[in-house]
This record gives structure tokens, C-alpha cells and sequence, in this order.
């Protein structure tokens, strides 16, 4: 091209005016649309379980003529037999919570770069920090809110089913009713996975992201590796397990000190207390989320820098 | 307007040098072919000009700096590095979706229209299309953003020879117009030499040749010249010389037409010859230097 003298000579023109507001919540929202259409176990995986356990309810209630003989045992009894496939059904979900939030955190910056698809993404624009936060909404928020709606829904219909099931032996389905209130179990479910299954375990899932976002392979292998280093070196120098304790008992939604502020009540139960406050001044939820903020702000950086592997 | 201006342009990998210190000035309205053989810094500059890596020395982008504004930028730019990376998973119609949702100058219905004319079905997935259909389907949603720089980076490596006439036919005629600016990377040089309108050769991190396409064929001359005027050709200074079928083919740099047609058969030199020349030029000062 032509070097010679330019009249346009100081040509830096000023970038052009700053975006309006709706230009900058979009990119966020068609971000996580992008999650759920490439990561289909989000809901699959739970609308699984929940097929494969409404299957076996259906199975039992028809077979097992157990809820005749519940007139003879005593009342407290009574509620936890009844409660129990109730209780199960949100364990499952909580398991398969973690499962989906794990496999998923560790291929989040990390597929987009094997596939060299991440050239695509930024053609586009869309910033690292705005994919990397759609990216922690994945497992911090969206999924436990999908694992929580399928499992509340389950719920009701095994109580419609066992309804209907005792209707059509000519049993009382008072006790059924009476025994579980379903509004109050429904929102305990939700404050428990929100608590115990989001807030609580992020700083494992950001630093999966983390790895995720900075590892050429492998990217599990890579996120425990630190952990096993530091555990083991820990029961070598001083015959503890803390380390590894804490980074368990976050994984798996259970405060290290149990019954004082844990979250791991479980939500069936109507005598269980709620105690948001012990939960939120606990000194390790913000510690965990200091953790994650550094995390996420490494794999913004991280995101920045990378191309394919 | 100045639609990339860089001063002193340099990024190394550990001891290895990528880029040189390049001084580049693309002005609004041109196709520039960057030509260079493998790992001369082609894609490491124009991966600086996108903002995906770091580098030092001077750069603007549309007067931006692209790796701390890359997110911005790419509203006026935009590029395909490299064939196939659309993700696999993608259905066309997500695709189409999504770059409306975060492109504000994307136009859904020219993307619409344009992949009406190929064979790709809106509900298929990019896994199960072709090599060359998804090369059309990332023409299609690029040249539907209304961008003012789009870069080429080998887009058509891979592809036939009738792929690769249809891409640059569309990209001539249903995007490019003279308020936009295309830089184009490619090894297929012969595909490009009627699209561009200035050339540019990068070897070693370095600009070893830089000419509008009308220079270019004002300048370059080839002769074809029978053995026994070879001394003739030789006494004119080619800057290069092979052998064809007995002739020789000598390339001349700036000698009047009229006199080389006098010697032999002339014709203007394909970008290929003249990179072979200019490349084993300084392949072979550089060895000198060495020796």
C-alpha cells in the first residue's frame, strides 16, 4: 500500500461512542443460552435421574402394600417411612448436582479451546470476564435452579402417584398429606441446594473453571493434583487431615463443624430450623467466595490470553 | 483514514523472534494480501491486529488498542482465523440466533439470504456439514456483520478449487465495497491476485516487499527468452532467474516492457513468481550474511 503523505495523517479517530445499556446485558444473556445448548447434561442428567427414579416409585408403590401397615407404627416413625423415597429422591438430585457442576466446570474453558472453537468466540463481541461470569453462572446457579424445579416436581408426582395408588386399594391418603407439608419442604429444598450445593461448594467449581481455563490436557487430573499434593504433605508434616476434609466436606455440601451452622439439614423434615443467619455470618462462606473472585478473575486472565491447544 | 497503523510492531516466543519491528499502514478500502511462507509471523501479526495476543511496539486497530479492547473492536472487525472452528455442536440456526444476540451490527436476514444459496439446511449441525460448507456458513455469518476490517486468515486452506473461486466471487461481490477493508493471509496466491489491490511479502517477522497491485504490474516484467539470448537478459539485471522447457524465464524489477519484448515473450509475472524470486533473494542474502 501506498505510504505517501496521508491528509488523514492523525487518523486515531475516537473510538466510536460508548454502548447503550441493552448492548451490554445481551451478550451475558446469549452467553449462557450458549452454555445450555452446548451442555445439554445441565438438564438432561437430572431429568434422567428423575425418569429412572419415578420409574422405581411407580414400581415400589404399585408392589410393596407397605403404606397399609403404617397405621400400626407409631407417629414418628410413621413420618420418616413416609418421608423416606421423599428424601431420596432430593439426595439423588443433590448427588447429581455435583456431577453435572464438576464435569462441566472442568471442560469449561477448556473445550472451547481443544475444539479451536474459541477463534470463533473472539471474532464476537463479547468480553473474557462476561463469558468467564456466564460460564461460573453454569454451576453456581442455573444448575442447582434446574436440579431444584426437577426434584420439587418429582416430589408431587410421587405424592399424586402414592395418592392415587391408595385411592385405588380404598386407603386414607390423610396421613400421606398430613404427614409432609410439600410448600414448606419445597422451599427447604431450594435454601438447602442454594446454600449447601451452590454458595458453599463455588470455590471448588471456580477452581475447576480455573484449571479448566489453563491446562493443555487432562484438566481433572490438574485440578486435584494441588489438592493431593497438599494433603499429603499435611499428613506427612503433621498427621492431619484438615485440608483434605475441607476441601471434601465443600464438594459434597457439609460444613466441616456438623449441626453448628452446617447447611446439610435436610429438607424434608417440618422441625427443621432454619438458620440463614448462622449460614451467612459463617467466616468460611466468605472466605469461599473471596477464593472464587480470585479464581474467576484468573481464568478472565487466563481466557484472555489463550488460542487453541 | 488509517484502518491498521502500527509502529515498530515486535513479538517474540521465548528466543525466537515472530515479528520484527513492522511498520504497517492499511488505509480504508483496500484488500491487502499478506504472503509468506510457513512461521514467518503472518498469523501472529494478524492475531496483534485481533487482539488475541500481547505484543510491543505501537498498534491501533480502527484507533483502538486491540488486546485491551479486544470485546469492543470486534463490533468493527471481524475475522475467521483458520477454517473450521465454528463449534461443532452448533446447529445453524443457534449460530444465527446467537450472533444476533451479542453482534450489534449483525444482520440475520442477509445471513438468511446468503446461506439460501447454498445447500446448508438451517436445522443441520456444523458436525455434519462439509469441510467447504462450513467454511460457506462462516462466509455467510461474517459478511453479514456489517464490519469495516475483516481478516482472512487462510480461510480457504483445505478447500477445492471450486470452493475457493465461489469464496472470494462472494466476497467480492455480495461484501466488499470501498468503505471496507479486508487483509487476506493465504498460500493459494494465484486464488487472490485478481482480488487484491496491494501485496505485501513477510519473511522472518519482517515486510521484505510491499507494492499496490497497479505497482506491481507496472514494475514486474517476466521474459521467456530462447538459450542464445540469455547473455542479452542477463546484461538487464533480472532479479531472478529459472529454467522452463530449455528457456529461461527471467524476472525484471523496473525495465521497460518494450525493450525486454524485444528479447522474448513478456508477460506480468504471477504474485507466485515474484515471491519465489523475492523469497530465495533473501534466503540467499541472508545465507550470505552467514557464511
Amino acid at each position: 500500500m501506498n505510504t505517501q503523505s496521508n491528509p488523514m495523517a492523525e487518523s486515531f479517530a475516537s473510538p466510536v461512542a460508548a454502548p447503550s445499556s441493552p448492548l451490554l446485558t445481551r451478550p451475558f444473556y446469549w452467553s449462557v443460552r450458549r452454555e445450555l445448548w452446548e451442555n445439554r447434561s445441565i438438564y438432561l442428567a437430572p431429568l434422567g435421574v428423575a425418569g429412572v427414579f419415578l420409574i422405581g416409585f411407580l414400581v415400589s408403590a404399585m408392589h410393596f402394600p407397605g403404606m397399609h401397615t403404617l397405621s400400626v407404627i407409631d407417629p414418628a416413625q410413621k413420618r420418616e417411612v413416609i418421608a423416606m423415597p421423599y428424601d431420596i429422591v432430593a439426595g439423588m438430585m443433590m448427588l447429581t448436582i455435583i456431577l453435572v457442576n464438576v464435569f462441566y466446570c472442568a471442560d469449561a474453558l477448556y473445550g472451547e479451546r481443544r475444539d479451536r472453537s474459541i477463534l470463533f468466540w473472539k471474532s464476537l463481541p463479547v468480553s473474557d470476564l462476561t463469558t468467564v461470569l456466564a460460564k461460573a453462572t453454569i454451576p453456581l446457579v442455573i444448575v442447582p435452579l434446574v436440579a431444584c424445579a426437577i426434584a420439587v416436581a418429582v416430589q408431587w408426582i410421587m405424592l399424586l402417584l402414592s395418592s392415587a395408588v391408595l385411592l385405588a386399594r380404598g386407603s386414607s391418603v390423610s396421613a400421606l398429606w398430613t404427614q409432609l407439608s410439600f410448600f414448606q419442604m419445597s422451599l427447604l429444598l431450594l435454601y438447602h441446594i442454594m446454600t449447601a450445593h451452590a454458595l458453599w461448594p463455588a470455590p471448588v467449581y471456580c477452581w475447576l473453571l480455573l484449571v479448566s481455563g489453563w491446562a493443555r490436557r487432562a484438566t481433572l487430573l490438574w485440578a486435584a493434583l494441588p489438592v493431593v499434593a497438599i494433603a499429603g504433605l499435611e499428613a506427612i508434616l503433621f498427621h492431619t487431615t484438615h485440608f483434605a476434609a475441607l476441601v471434601g466436606t465443600r464438594l459434597i455440601g457439609a460444613s466441616p463443624e456438623r449441626g453448628s451452622t452446617s447447611p446439610d439439614i435436610f429438607p424434608t423434615n417440618p422441625m427443621t430450623h432454619l438458620h440463614p443467619g448462622n449460614f451467612f455470618s459463617e467466616p468460611g462462606l466468605w472466605m469461599g467466595l473471596a477464593l472464587c473472585a480470585i479464581f474467576l478473575a484468573g481464568a478472565v486472565r487466563l481466557r484472555r490470553q489463550s488460542g487453541p491447544v | 483514514m488509517k484502518v491498521i497503523e502500527a509502529r515498530g510492531l515486535s513479538k517474540a516466543f521465548g528466543t525466537t523472534i515472530a515479528l520484527d519491528r513492522i511498520n504497517l499502514n492499511v488505509e480504508e478500502g483496500r484488500i491487502l494480501g499478506l504472503i509468506g511462507p510457513n512461521g514467518a509471523g503472518k498469523s501472529t501479526a494478524l492475531n496483534a491486529i485481533l487482539g488475541l495476543t500481547p505484543y510491543q511496539g505501537e498498534l491501533r486497530v480502527l484507533g483502538r488498542d486491540p488486546w485491551s479492547e479486544r470485546d469492543q473492536l470486534m463490533r468493527d472487525v471481524s475475522f475467521i482465523a483458520d477454517v473450521a472452528v465454528l463449534p461443532r455442536w452448533m446447529r445453524v440456526s443457534q449460530a444465527l440466533e446467537y450472533m444476533a444476540g451479542v453482534h450489534p451490527r449483525f444482520d440475520r436476514a442477509k445471513a438468511e439470504d446468503l446461506l439460501a444459496k447454498t445447500d446448508i439446511r438451517s436445522t443441520s449441525k456444523v458436525r455434519e456439514l462439509s469441510k467447504g460448507m462450513v467454511t460457506q456458513l462462516h462466509l455467510a455469518l461474517v459478511m453479514s456483520i456489517d464490519a469495516r476490517l475483516l481478516v482472512l486468515d487462510e480461510p480457504t486452506l483445505g478447500l477445492d478449487i471450486l470452493y475457493r473461486k465461489q469464496f472470494y466471487d462472494s466476497l467480492l461481490n455480495d461484501y466488499f465495497d470501498r468503505s471496507r477493508t479486508i487483509v487476506v493471509t493465504t498460500h493459494q496466491v494465484e486464488d487472490v491476485q485478481q482480488v487484491l489491490t496491494d501485496l505485501m511479502f513477510i519473511n522472518r517477522g519482517r515486510i521484505v516487499l510491499e507494492c499496490s497491485m497497479e505497482e506491481f504490474e507496472a514494475r514486474y516484467v517476466e521474459v521467456t527468452v530462447n538459450p542464445e539470448r540469455v547473455t542479452a537478459a542477463r546484461a538487464l539485471k533480472p532479479i531472478h532467474e529459472r529454467q522452463v522447457f530449455g528457456r529461461s524465464s527471467l524476472l525484471f524489477d523496473g525495465v521497460d516492457r518494450q525493450q525486454l519484448s524485444a528479447i522474448g515473450d513478456v508477460r506480468t509475472p504471477s504474485i507466485a513468481d515474484l515471491f519465489v524470486a523475492v523469497m530465495g533473494n533473501h534466503t540467499s542474502q541472508n545465507q550470505g550474511v552467514s557464511k
